[in-house]
């Protein structure tokens, strides 16, 4: 039952083979034997997701069942949701109950998704490895001795480890596609704007966006059809049509369901950087797409080694004003001693913010100081556009991009954590599609083995054009379609 | 030497609209702390702000009031800074691109002992929305400050001028015609005791002649326009006393006490500022149409000027008389109700600007609660014109009508202030008064012309003041004549 | 442009977060590397070109004004770490 589709589980659930209940209790009782091993949660609360889970029964036995109604979904904890902690992986709200829900969780709520609880995550989402969490680092379920990626690691650990039946994330440079290259399974980046940010704790607000994290395309197009949607809370949410992103699933098991089909193959993609083994794999399967009739076109994305730079300016700037509310003053950490208003303040924030969190926000602080605004901010924004025109041109010669979603596979705890810098590196290929605004998503496309005999899954990462989803999922579906990637599971935590 | 001040505004308008600049929290003053602060207010992690559409159309109606450049797009920015009543680190702002860009304002200037009333247009840098802050309330806890939010995100715009004022007579000049103007065109309801029109004066000296601007100190936050003046007044002696004993100004935010008089400056804002401006990422570029602007002006009312155009045009009356009749918007609703009463224009303008305002500024009172109606002065006034009453009976007929003794023909039959205009009787008295005069008449008789006017004195006597003047001069003339 | 400690101190302090000698230390360090990578944007020229601050090319929505919440000052004073009659509570404001 663990390793099933929603498709499976939803139709289990309408045919009473099982009870939601029943299910949510299976998972709890998975959580309860291996999150220990992983530290894929940082809060459980049984007693409400069980609750959920008997009104979701009472909805599926009224006949007024909907595809994920009574599937028990992990949710990242940068979502608020009422009555639950919600720490986003800070020491600063290690007591924080949320007193609203999120959009993305009052979505979930209203078709009688159960919250299995909420997932780990770097502080804030500032991270690669989820090593910077308060909270303690999350474990690769394929090898516990490596990180699952960041900054949704918790959530990618629960996917991979099917401690959950899917997952929400959140990407501002790479943070839903780079652990589920790491960790093997599907993650999908809408469009900025496609699903709202209300109640998603900020971290740099022109580049986040909530999305799924799932086994496959199939999954991860079910979780986007009750995620995306207009929300008038939000000045951001693109106004438009709702779309059901399953639509065009089943007419991918065709003989050759991708005839036509232009891939962008950026040659900055295929450089230096790229780690030999990560690159056969990402190779054997555009072959792969090749055979499912697609076509291959050499594009070029000429400013993406400047997405990094870029990207460290303009997340920092953004981050060091959004994380200013923690003040100490209206909920979070308030230091325990101080002598007045601005220690009060220092101090609170010294003692709630981890080393990543306030090196971020000093930079931001810093290239947006008197002086630097024009040599860094605004010199970010303006190769921030010519990054976005070079996806315009690519799209002009191909439908979707492909490329690796991260250089290497999942690397050693603590191998970076000293070194900023390298850690950075690891969204080489996925910060530009946040600058761009554009969707991207990673699928299981195979594995790279250890010297100490594990297997360390590899993402291909597809990137669409402005609200192509529903394009980027049948291409993923097709190639899980004739490939059994997305349906590995590690053994042995 | 001879100085010169330069004074520089900004001022905070608060809009009226229900709801706060970026989130559907009431605006309304006065409820208990904390009660009118929703999750957008006190900044919840994870909340987003929405502009208030009302908001902007009072920003747009305002730059059409003041003539002003409204560009297509402006951009909403975050200025840095903490401070307790900020409860998310950073007011939304406008910094590049604000909604409105320059404009005028014509002040009128009044009289002084040394110098004649003048207009003068004072030059309108740029408006631009942004929200308020909280409230910190001291003295409830020992060494603690409570700060309530209710006002925090309640919409502002803010006006900043050129430095083109001279004077702390001009700078007030111009926060009272500003302040007329956006109760005028229904932005602000003008509440300085609520805060809903607070001035931040900038002022500096120089010596008289020279080019070169001195530096200046911001004085923050005056809700009265006594304080105003006051506090330029002083602070203006204070910068060029300083400056004569040798000193130099400091660049400084200063608070004034109406308790002393004086001003002096912040102690939590010596530290220089850095407020790192940059655009919000939450709120995309604000678009005003051609459409938006069409929209708006159709709500517009006539504006000021041009009423005082119309009245010099349609009514006759002076340019000074339609300049004080269209100080405020009430008073010209006041005058034009009077008219449309059937009242004379010029015979109406004199008695709201003369015996009307004394009344409600002896009796601190807005033209709006006058408790002599349009509809009652028009009345009044025809009494004079028909000849009913004597300009000095309607006096006593107004102050009785202004106590509410009734209404203005009761008024005059219960005091017998009727004018006798009847030639036969008016007649009667004078022959009474020259029989009972023979000295008088003789004198007038003999070339002394202030003869005459002790005779009309004694008619208008025996007449008990009810007699028409204008008739008794006229009968008295023919029967001495004859 | 080389960061150094006095530097460190200065956005710290703005930044509102304390940080000791040692730490200072440190963070320069790491700071410089950061922002040494940051530093290969200065070799693009970007003459004439308009920065971009979002990734939509649209204009703001904007919201009716309508009240539409109500008084939630007892579930969200609950969270605070010190309130008294319905204030929050801080060490005393000197303006």
């Amino acid at each position: 039952m663990i390793n099933s589709s929603l498709k499976q589980l939803s139709t289990a659930l309408a045919a009473k083979q099982v009870s939601s209940v029943e299910l949510t209790q299976a998972y709890l009782d998975r959580i309860d034997a291996l999150n220990p091993h992983i530290n894929a949660y940082i809060t459980l609360d049984p007693a409400k997701s069980l609750a959920q889970a008997q009104a979701a029964d009472a909805k599926i036995a009224a006949g007024e069942a909907q595809p994920l109604t009574g599937i028990p979904l992990a949710q990242k904890d940068i979502f608020c949701a009422n009555g639950w902690r919600t720490t986003c992986g800070s020491k600063m709200l290690e007591t924080f109950i949320a007193p609203y829900d999120a959009h993305v969780i009052s979505q979930f709520d209203a078709v009688g998704a159960v919250n299995l609880g909420k997932t780990n995550m770097d502080e804030f989402a500032m991270g690669s490895s989820n090593e910077t969490s308060y909270f303690g680092g999350v474990k690769n379920p394929w090898d516990t001795t490596r990180v699952p990626g960041g900054s949704s690691g918790g959530s990618a650990a629960a996917v991979a480890a099917r401690l959950c039946a899917a997952a929400t994330g959140t990407d501002t440079g790479g943070s839903i596609r780079q652990p589920a290259s790491l960790c093997g399974f599907t993650g999908l980046k809408p469009t900025y704007g496609l699903v709202s940010r209300f109640g998603m704790i900020a971290f740099a607000s022109s580049l986040d966006q909530a999305g799924p994290m799932a086994k496959s395309a199939e999954d991860c197009a079910m979780m986007l059809n009750v995620m995306a949607g207009f929300d008038s809370r939000d000045s951001t949410s693109v106004q438009r049509e709702k779309e059901d992103y399953t639509r065009g699933l089943a007419a991918m098991q065709a003989d050759k369901p991708l005839q036509g089909l232009r891939i962008g193959l950026p040659k900055e993609y295929f450089a230096d950087g790229l780690n030999a083994e990560v690159a056969k794999v990402i190779e054997t399967a555009i072959a792969q797409y090749q055979a499912l009739g697609a076509q291959i076109v050499e594009i070029s994305l000429p400013n993406n080694n400047l997405s990094i730079p870029v990207y460290y300016v303009l997340a920092p700037a953004e981050a060091s004003s959004n994380l200013s509310r923690y003040d100490g003053v209206r909920y979070g950490h308030r230091a325990a001693d101080y002598t007045d208003l601005l220690d009060m303040y220092m101090k609170s924030r010294a003692e709630g913010f981890g080393a990543e969190v306030k090196r971020r926000i000093l930079i931001g602080t810093y290239v947006l100081s008197a002086g630097y605004y024009d040599a860094y901010y605004l010199k970010a924004q303006q190769i921030r556009r010519l990054i976005a025109q070079d996806f315009t041109e690519a799209f002009k010669h191909c439908d979707v991009i492909m490329g690796p979603a991260a250089p290497s596979t999942a690397f050693k705890v603590g191998e970076k954590t000293n070194d900023p810098v390298a850690m950075y590196l690891e969204d080489l290929y996925t910060i530009a599609v946040n600058l761009a605004g554009l969707p991207g998503m990673s699928i299981p496309a195979g594995f790279v083995h250890t010297t100490e005999g594990k297997a360390l899954p590899v993402g291909l990462q597809i990137i669409g054009n402005y609200f192509d989803e529903a394009r980027m999922l049948n291409v993923g579906h097709a190639y899980q379609q004739v490939t059994d990637w997305h349906t590995r599971m590690p053994e042995g935590i | 030497m001879q100085w010169e001040v330069v004074i520089g505004l900004e001022t905070h308008v608060q809009l009226q609209t229900k709801s706060k600049q970026f989130s559907g929290a009431s605006t309304t003053y006065g409820a208990a702390p904390n009660t009118q602060a929703c999750e957008v207010s006190i900044a919840l992690p994870g909340v987003l702000p929405v502009l208030n559409k009302q908001a902007v159309d009072c920003a747009i109606k305002f730059g059409l009031a003041i003539d002003a450049d409204i560009p297509p797009i402006s951009v909403f920015s975050r200025k840095n800074y903490f401070y307790p009543d900020l409860p998310k680190g950073y007011q939304i702002s406008q910094f590049e691109l604000p909604v409105v860009g320059k404009g005028t304002v014509t002040i009128l200037v009044p009289a002084s002992k040394n110098t004649e009333a003048y207009e003068k247009v004072i030059n309108i840098t740029r408006a631009h929305l942004e929200e308020d802050a909280g409230k910190s309330v001291h003295g409830a806890v020992e060494g603690m400050s409570g700060i309530d939010l209710n006002r925090a995100g309640t919409p502002l715009l803010e006006i900043v001028t050129e430095p083109d004022m001279r004077s702390a007579a001009e700078a007030v000049a111009y926060a009272k015609k500003l302040h007329e103007l956006v109760q005028w065109i229904g932005i602000c309801d003008g509440n300085m005791q609520e805060g809903s029109f607070r001035c931040d004066v900038n002022v500096s000296v120089r010596p008289k002649g020279t080019e070169k601007f001195g530096t200046r100190r911001e004085i923050k936050n005056l809700n009265s326009f006594k304080f105003m003046l006051q506090a330029i007044e002083y602070e203006t002696q204070w910068q060029i006393e300083t400056l004569e004993d040798g000193g130099t100004i400091q660049q400084a935010t200063v608070l004034f006490n109406p308790d002393t008089g004086e001003t002096r400056a912040m102690r939590s804002k010596e530290e220089a500022n850095d407020y790192r401006y940059f655009p919000d990422p939450d709120l995309l570029p604000l678009a005003v149409t051609a459409a938006d602007k069409a929209r708006v002006m159709a709500d517009m009312p006539m504006l000021p000027q041009a009423l005082q155009a119309q009245f010099v045009r349609d009514y006759a009356l002076s340019s000074y008389d339609a300049n004080a009749l269209t100080s405020s918007k009430a008073i010209a609703d006041y005058f034009i109700a009077t008219v449309q009463a059937g009242a004379e224009p010029k015979q109406a303008a004199n008695w709201v600007m003369g015996a009307v305002s004394a009344k409600l500024n002896a009796e601190e009172k807005s033209i709006l609660d006058s408790p002599l109606s349009a509809t009652q002065l028009a009345a009044l006034l025809k009494r004079i014109s028909d000849g009913t009453i004597s300009n000095n009976a309607a006096k006593q007929v107004f102050e009785a009508m202004w106590a509410g003794e009734g209404e203005v023909d009761a008024i005059i039959d219960a005091k017998g202030l009727k004018q006798v205009s009847d030639t036969g009787a008016i007649a009667a008295i004078i022959d009474g008064v020259l029989a009972a005069n023979p000295a008088m008449v003789a004198e007038f008789k003999a070339g002394k012309e202030k003869a005459f006017n002790a005779l009309v004195g004694q008619c208008m006597k025996a007449s008990q003041g009810k007699a028409n003047p204008a008739q008794v001069n006229e009968l008295l003339k023919q029967k001495l004549s004859a | 442009m080389a960061l150094n400690l006095d530097d460190i101190k200065r956005i710290a302090h703005l930044a509102r977060i304390q940080v000791s000698e040692q730490e200072a230390q440190a963070t320069l360090s790491k700071l410089s590397g950061i922002i040494g990578l940051i530093e290969q944007m200065q070799a693009v020229d970007t003459t004439g070109i308009v920065p971009m601050s979002h990734s939509q090319d649209v204009t703001q929505r904007l919201r009716d004004d309508v009240v539409t919440s109500d008084n939630q000052r007892e579930r969200f004073q609950s969270i605070a770490p010190a309130t008294q009659d319905g204030l929050y509570l801080v060490p005393k404001v000197i303006e």
